[in-house]
């Protein structure tokens, strides 16, 4: 049983995946859905910062994460380069994991 | 990331190796749990094939609570429905034949996607491409360790691992939303469905729904 949840899921994703490249490839789709391709990945975006900061399993959580988040932003919104911030939220939360 | 600045394989390699630690460390909290939940070999070779945090988490999760193998695969299966409209936004960009629009279709990721967005609707596969070997090594090697009993990183949230996904997507998001009221609006009204939706939907449903604001785009901007 647990082969065919691993055939089931492996093939599945590839189905999702190649559905659009197979189907429309290289085609030019129209002024209309090139915003919606445009805006698909800031709404993807939001969406997954917002599920692993504030999400464990189904619940709603607020924890040493969202501080680290936190920071990060601050820091990206001044511009400091993106590994400058992941290692300052890292140890903002290991800190605080460390005090708590 | 709608810079115009050209974007190469070594950025590409360099980017996704940013998240080549975290990516590794959920591999190994992956691996501990479904080698109990579903056995070694199932478990490494999920990762191998799935090769999706959300859908195999939110499968084993359903395994772990007895939820049973049918069940768990319409989880998975769910979680990985934003693929779908993913292909289709990435579809426009791909030229060539077959093959090699199925090799980025394939080889897509979320981290990979953003990184890949170029504006104006286009997408650059070779970004898509080039990101793929050190995620993909990152997390079936990963699982493979966790598999193996490593215990190493196994408590990622020791070192603030788990964050740096968050800050990510938050890096590749900002540059998206300068300058774009819209995408100001998506990204509020986002936030907002996912909020809402992670209480009371299985893994991966907040976020198929979130991507549905970008539907947002179908009006014509004022």
């Amino acid at each position: 049983m647990m082969w065919l949840l691993v055939g089931v899921l492996a093939v599945g994703t590839v189905v999702l995946k190649l559905a659009g490249p197979l189907l429309a490839g290289g085609k030019q789709p129209p002024p209309a859905l090139v915003r919606v391709i445009d805006l698909l990945t800031p709404a993807l975006l939001t969406a997954l910062v917002v599920t692993s900061t504030f999400s464990a399993g189904r619940e709603l959580v607020l924890d040493a994460r969202a501080a680290g988040v936190a920071v990060g932003l601050v820091l990206l919104l001044l511009r400091v380069p993106l590994l400058i911030a992941l290692v300052a939220a890292a140890g903002v939360v290991a800190g605080i994991r460390l005090l708590v | 990331m709608s810079t115009t600045k050209e974007f190469g394989r070594a950025d590409a390699v360099r980017a996704s190796a940013t998240l080549l630690l975290p990516t590794a460390a959920l591999g190994v909290t992956f691996g501990i749990l479904a080698s109990t939940a579903m056995g070694a070999l199932p478990a490494v070779a999920m990762s191998a094939l799935v090769w999706s945090g959300t859908a195999q988490f939110g499968a084993v999760s359903v395994l772990a609570g007895s939820g049973g193998v049918p069940l768990a695969m319409g989880t998975g299966l769910l979680a990985n429905a934003r693929y779908l409209p993913m292909g289709f936004a990435l579809a426009p960009s791909l030229s060539g034949s077959a093959a090699r629009r199925a090799l980025a279709g394939i080889l897509v990721v979320d981290a990979s996607f953003a990184l890949a967005h170029r504006g104006e609707g286009r997408f650059d596969p070779e970004t898509v491409i080039w990101a793929a070997p050190v995620q993909y090594a990152g997390w079936v090697g990963g699982t493979a360790a966790g598999v193996a009993g490593a215990s190493v990183l196994a408590n990622p949230g020791q070192l603030g691992l788990d964050v740096l996904f968050p800050v990510f997507y938050l890096g590749l998001l900002l540059p998206e939303l300068r300058g774009s009221a819209r995408g100001c609006l998506v990204a509020a009204m986002s936030a907002t469905v996912t909020l809402m939706l992670i209480p009371v939907t299985p893994p991966g449903v907040p976020v198929l729904a979130a991507a549905a604001t970008a539907l947002l785009g179908f009006r014509k901007p004022s």
